[in-house]
């Protein structure tokens, strides 16, 4: 029997979802027109006013924003609520640039939480489960965010934060945690070092794990499920949208249900910005239509996804992502070619390597060259070096058949790609352009 | 009659047989015999030692991947034609040498050691015994 944390708004019909979307956005394009000159500048450059934007189907006229703009308003130039009602912050990792610093009022700390309270019990969570949230503390959004969820479903809250992962495994056996919440590279690793100590699914309490932050693949959610005896459910997020629960997956773990009575997605083309029909591959817009403190319009992810409508099993009615297949920053262009981290990661758990692996992408003498690098491990290695070569072919194969072009793989000693407490640096690109 | 060879995979790259051999000298184990497979990248050390069971331990303990392979241990006699004169025997026998390799045996050994890993193992020995070669066994080798 699925269960939901607010059945009201999560089976709630089409029309009615319909309805909250086109009031909200009504309210939230006035309130940014009044309270966010960056924003209004850029509604007055298209010739448009609030009056403009009478329902849903008007989304379309509003003008993007992207992270370029998120920099160039850095800090206080998109905040949407007076200082004295905002009453936290949290901020990307700003590995990518400049930090994102996102503003929150009480209410968008609730309604944030809400989101992540509704992926817990999706994911099987209720009153009576030990929730061990091992994702970062602090500026990051990924603890805040499912402690906060976890609290108001009122789990058992392990606020272990992220690391130290003798102390994360002791805390799961000790207290029993049944669901465990942290990036997939991270799950994985947790799931090998118990592997390690000699413990086998069934001696390990975690029944679900609710693993976002970063891309991962159906293959490794199958690692992962077998290593731990868990299911693993996905959770999608931005920190400029709030952080983790903006969509999140159900017992179908088939796609992720968008809060859509706090979020209206669209899927556009990245060259051209248009709008495209739900199936279409494309970028992810966000629209946050009832946040205050920060309330992006029409904001680019800049992550690769498909919108389904079709009715899903789990009697949820908000329209479901894809996995993102990729971020179009993440996208490689190695001779040409678009390659994403996620095909590569696809080859080689279905050839049975671990998910530990790093992209090295240099150019030598004017041709891009990809290595993979690869650990080896004790099921794989033998004594015999034509096997291990063989092996080694076999994975430049099942590279080129999935990627259209030749890699190097390397492989390489155990334990030598460093392990990730966070998001996984899988992409080393050394390529000076 | 075999005797237990330890591979070793390694990394091709400055510091990598150090990392090992620190491991084993820490750890107070004797190398009898030792030798180095390579490709541009990777390569497998093999190593015949004085106690399998504790080496397998430490070398997991410090996150080496490696395998336990079963070679022969054959004593060549000390006179040119030596080693001809076993690989003739397993010629005539069709056994296939996949790899091999020298070291030295104790003082009180006439002839020297070499280790055979070869296709059909059990009918190596028994060709080569039947011929007067003498095999060595792993006590031998751990005792030397």
């Amino acid at each position: 029997m699925e269960r939901y944390y607010q059945p009201e708004i999560e089976t709630a019909s089409r029309e009615q979802i319909k309805q909250w979307q086109d009031e909200r956005l009504v309210q939230q394009v006035r309130h940014v027109w009044e309270n966010v000159p960056y924003y209004r500048k850029k509604m007055e450059e298209k010739g448009l006013t609030p009056d403009d934007i009478k329902s849903t189907e008007d989304l379309h006229k509003l003008p993007f924003l992207s992270k370029a703009d998120l920099r160039e308003a850095y800090p206080y130039g998109l905040m949407g609520a007076p200082l004295k009602e905002c009453v936290r912050i949290q901020s990307t990792s700003g590995t990518t640039g400049k930090r994102v610093v996102a503003f929150y009022t009480q209410a968008d700390i609730d309604l944030w939480e809400d989101c992540c309270a509704r992926a817990i019990v999706a994911a099987g969570g209720s009153d009576e489960d030990v929730c061990q949230v091992s994702y970062g503390y602090g500026l990051f959004t990924g603890g805040p965010g499912l402690n906060g969820g976890s609290h108001k479903v009122g789990c058992l809250t392990i606020p272990t934060s992220s690391g130290n992962t003798e102390r994360q495994i002791m805390f799961i056996r000790d207290l029993n945690a049944t669901i465990l919440c942290c990036t997939p590279s991270y799950a994985a690793y947790l799931g090998e070092s118990m592997k390690e100590m000699g413990l086998t699914p069934d001696q390990i309490p975690l029944k679900a794990g609710i693993f976002g932050a970063e891309a991962w693949s159906e293959e490794m959610r199958q690692s992962i499920q077998d290593t731990l005896g868990i299911k693993a459910y996905d959770i999608y997020g931005l920190t400029e949208l709030s952080g983790p629960g903006v969509a999140f997956e159900c017992s179908a773990q088939a796609g992720m249900h968008i809060n859509e009575d706090h979020f209206i997605a669209e899927v556009i083309d990245p060259d051209t910005g248009e709008v495209l029909p739900d199936g279409q591959q494309g970028e992810l817009v966000f629209t946050a239509i009832t946040k205050r403190a920060f309330p992006l319009l029409r904001y680019r992810t800049r992550d690769i996804c498909v919108l389904s409508h079709e009715k899903c099993s789990c009697g949820r009615t908000h329209v479901k992502m894809s996995k993102p297949r990729g971020r179009t920053d993440d996208m490689l262009i190695i001779r040409g070619v678009n390659v994403f981290p996620s095909q590569i990661e696809t080859v080689l758990l279905n050839l049975g390597y671990p998910a530990n692996y790093q992209i090295i992408v240099d150019r030598v003498r004017s041709t891009d060259t990809l290595d993979v690098q690869v650990e080896m491990t004790p099921e794989m290695f033998t004594d015999n070096m034509g096997e291990i070569a063989q092996r080694q072919k076999q994975l430049v194969d099942g590279l080129r058949a999935m990627l259209g072009l030749t890699a190097k793989v390397t492989l390489v000693a155990p334990k030598s790609i460093v392990r990730s407490e966070g998001k996984a640096v899988r992409v080393i690109d050394k390529r000076k352009i | 009659m075999s005797v237990k060879q330890i591979s070793i995979f390694m990394e091709n790259k400055p510091g990598a047989l150090l990392a090992m051999t620190t491991v084993l000298a820490e750890n107070r184990i004797d190398m009898r015999a030792f030798t180095l497979a390579e490709t541009s990248d990777f390569g497998i050390a093999r190593i015949i030692v004085d106690d399998v069971y504790k080496t397998c331990t430490v070398l997991k303990d410090m996150g080496f991947v490696y395998s336990i392979s079963s070679v022969l241990g054959v004593v060549i006699p000390d006179v040119p034609g030596g080693l001809n004169q076993v690989l003739q025997i397993l010629n005539e026998e069709n056994v296939n040498v996949e790899y091999m390799y020298a070291f030295q045996g104790g003082k009180n050994v006439n002839g020297a050691y070499m280790i055979f890993k070869v296709a059909d193992e059990a009918k190596a020995a028994s060709v080569l015994t039947g011929r007067g070669i003498r095999l060595v066994e792993q006590e031998a080798l751990e005792a030397l």
